[in-house]
């Protein structure tokens, strides 16, 4: 028992989180909403470069892995810098397409995933690809479980979270393999989701602690009222409490607990980007804000991948503790 | 990272699983705020320690096996998945033995862990008073120095388990020359109200002593008033330096917010009970999210326990995060209590079953051992780096 990152696994999460920094991602956030890929594809290949996408495909597929505890710290970065584009949809179509019992597809298409010289989108039919406009690789899986390379997409329309451009991939195309085995993609995806939720509401407590011992009212900081203090004290037990679930998630793989790590790291975001809504006031409420890059896609990552519903429900399958 | 216990530590879980199969009563004992319960507990404390499973984490020299962390949380875990009795000696177990294994001297020690161990001595706190709550250190309660010890006078309350117990741990004002906190806020340059607390071990018992019970919401007596006057305590009952108290204390609360208050294999058990309930009762649909919430709650718990133990045996100390445990717990154990109470229905308003009297303890938890708003503060202002304000 030694439930605690090594000195490696820091030091990659503080490589990465220094590249994102660097990288000015709030501008990429922008260009990206507005259909302009260019900074954002130009991040990718930097983060495909420093291993990312690697993480989630085999040694035979020109990855190393699998290595979800990596690839949790990794999207807990990834989150905190709100980096755009299909992050968890690229893991999710490397672990489907390594997963295939024919090796042709996955041989063909993840190798230039893992360096980030290409994206990739996944949908279930009737849902929303994420940037299928851009994806180079876009997957559609059909309820009776084929799996086709998607020629097209219909128009974009927008989320909630300007960042995320949401598509209807076209229903035909080259079929990869008749049947898919899904589930072991899916767990792959909310773990991805969970971390990068986590690192979004980690990103919008420090936001807000900055403001907040900044902004003056009434003479003093208002972060010195306990009426601020507690709410951004609640956020950060949210935060610190879904965390070891991420992480936890992680090392098992088991579906209730990447299930209950979605579900509440999501949640623990979501509560904390509408405590720091509202202690930042109205410049929180608008677009031209930067917060607002952060408070909208914890709204929109809810009910990615797992609604919180959905997620709960697999929960109480799991049987608890001492089944 | 790795979640795995060794083959060693799963034995141990086997021995324990074993012997708590073995033992623990099939009927609950009566309620442990009761004069009967309580000494029925009294009675269950005896019967663990005579094959040493009641302080498993303490050396062998004391009664106990020398258990690292893990092995306690193993054995937690088994002791309330069992359903096994609450413990009647928690405050001295898990507040007054870490001071003692730290602070006390080797007197001390061997004098007062082993009858501990066996619950022959159960410990009650005397933190509070009338006028210091949350704000502790304003206490007024006074040690004077007297021919081979001190004698206290002042009034505690809200003391835990004082009703039926039979010694208490707190701390006294030994220098009059260190106001309490109102007192000094008069002065130009004020000494801080930390300074010249001393923390004391008093019997119940002592002439001078009187217990004046208090009825919890329930009515039982689970805590009590205590009046002191001239009680007499041989230095030999003084942990640590004299004016040293409120440091040596701050150690113990940490303590009790920390790890070993409330180990996650009672809320797990508590939230296993629950969704067993749930299912019994038809899987209501309006309750679905309640119970999956209790579930990864106890999940949640356990994991950030094993993070925290996994940093302090690695040689990292546990500071104020020890805040984020305390109201985490405190919350959950209330959310999921309330839960079951709303599943019994109709039921669920009785009075004495297992579920209401649980619920009833739970409903304390935001309030002792520092309120969740001190909690909060604490959190905000060291863990957060936010600026002290008025409380």
């Amino acid at each position: 028992m030694r439930f605690l990152l090594t000195t490696e696994q820091r030091a990659f999460a503080d490589s990465l989180g220094s590249m994102l920094t660097a990288a000015d991602t709030p501008s990429v956030i922008r260009d990206w909403g507005r259909g302009d890929h260019v900074a954002g594809r130009a991040l990718w290949r930097r983060i495909g470069q420093a291993g990312l996408f690697a993480l989630a495909a085999p040694e035979a597929y020109e990855g190393v892995g699998p290595l979800p505890v990596e690839l949790v710290v990794a999207f807990t970065e990834l989150g905190r810098h709100a980096v755009p584009g299909p992050l968890v949809e690229t893991v999710t179509a490397t672990v489907l397409l390594t997963g295939l019992d024919d090796p042709g597809p996955a041989k063909r298409l993840v190798p230039a995933l893992v360096t980030g010289e290409s994206t990739a989108t996944v949908a279930r039919s009737g849902s929303y690809a994420l940037d299928g406009d851009t994806a180079t690789t876009r997957l559609s899986l059909t309820a009776d479980g084929a799996l086709r390379l998607a020629p097209g997409h219909g128009p974009v329309r927008r989320s909630l979270d300007p960042a995320r451009r949401l598509t209807i991939l076209h229903p035909d195309g080259e079929l990869l393999a008749a049947s898919t085995p899904f589930a072991h993609a899916l767990l792959w995806a909310r773990l991805a989701t969970a971390a990068q939720a986590l690192g979004v509401g980690l990103a919008l407590l420090d936001r807000t602690v900055a403001y907040v011992r900044q902004r003056t009212q009434f003479g003093v900081p208002i972060g010195s009222f306990q009426a601020v203090k507690h709410r951004l004290a609640d956020a950060k037990v949210a935060l610190e409490f879904a965390r070891p679930l991420v992480l936890g998630a992680a090392v098992t793989l088991d579906p209730a607990d990447v299930a209950a790590a979605k579900v509440t790291a999501c949640e623990a975001a979501y509560a904390t980007a509408r405590t720091a809504l509202q202690l930042h006031g109205a410049i929180g409420y608008t677009a031209e804000h930067d917060l607002s890059l952060w408070l909208t896609k914890a709204r929109a990552l809810r009910t990615v991948w797992g609604t919180p519903g959905e997620c709960r429900e697999v929960v109480l399958s799991g049987g608890g503790h001492r089944s | 990272m790795d979640l795995t216990l060794s083959p060693a530590d799963e034995a141990f879980r086997a021995e324990a699983r074993a012997w708590l199969d073995a033992h623990v009563p099939a009927e609950p004992l009566p309620s442990l705020e009761t004069e009967d319960g309580f000494a029925a507990h009294r009675t269950w404390e005896a019967e663990l320690a005579a094959d040493r499973w009641a302080v498993v984490s303490w050396p062998e020299e004391y009664g106990g096996r020398g258990a690292d962390i893990f092995r306690w949380l193993v054995f937690e875990e088994e002791y309330y998945a069992a359903g096994a009795p609450g413990r009647v000696g928690q405050n001295g177990i898990s507040l007054l033995a870490p001071t003692l294994f730290t602070h006390g001297t080797q007197e001390q020690r061997a004098r007062v862990l082993p009858p501990m161990a066996t619950g022959e001595t159960v410990w009650a706190q005397a933190w509070s008073e009338p006028e210091a709550g949350s704000d502790l250190a304003s206490l007024t309660s006074r040690a004077v120095r007297t021919d081979g010890g001190w004698r206290l006078s002042g009034q505690k309350t809200w003391s835990s388990r004082a009703a039926f117990a039979d010694r208490a741990f707190g701390l006294f004002r030994s220098e009059p020359d260190t106001p309490p906190r109102s007192a000094s806020l008069a002065r130009a340059v004020p000494p801080s109200p930390h300074q010249g607390l001393t923390y004391l071990m008093f019997d119940l018992r002592a002439p001078g002593v009187t217990v004046r019970p208090i009825g919890r919401l329930d009515g039982r007596p689970a805590f009590a008033e205590l009046f002191l006057d001239e009680v007499f305590v041989p230095d030999e009952d003084v942990i640590g330096e004299p004016g040293q108290g409120w440091r040596i204390a701050m150690s113990t609360t940490a303590e009790e917010r920390g790890l070993t208050l409330r180990s996650p294999g009672r809320f797990m058990a508590a939230a296993d009970r629950l969704a067993a309930l749930w299912r019994e009762r038809g899987r209501d649909p309006l309750a679905r999210d309640r119970v999956a919430d209790a579930l990864i709650g106890a999940r949640a718990y356990q994991l950030f326990t094993y993070a925290a133990a996994s940093r302090s045996t690695a040689g990292e100390r546990l500071g104020p995060e020890s805040s984020l445990n305390k109201v985490f717990w405190s919350e959950y154990d209330i959310a999921v209590q309330e839960t079951a109470l709303d599943l019994l229905g109709e039921e669920g308003e009785q009075a004495d079953t297992d579920w209401s009297e649980s619920y009833v303890f739970s409903l304390a938890g935001p309030i002792y051992a520092g309120t969740n708003e001190i909690q909060r503060d604490i959190i905000a202002e060291r863990l957060l780096g936010l600026p002290k304000g008025r409380r």
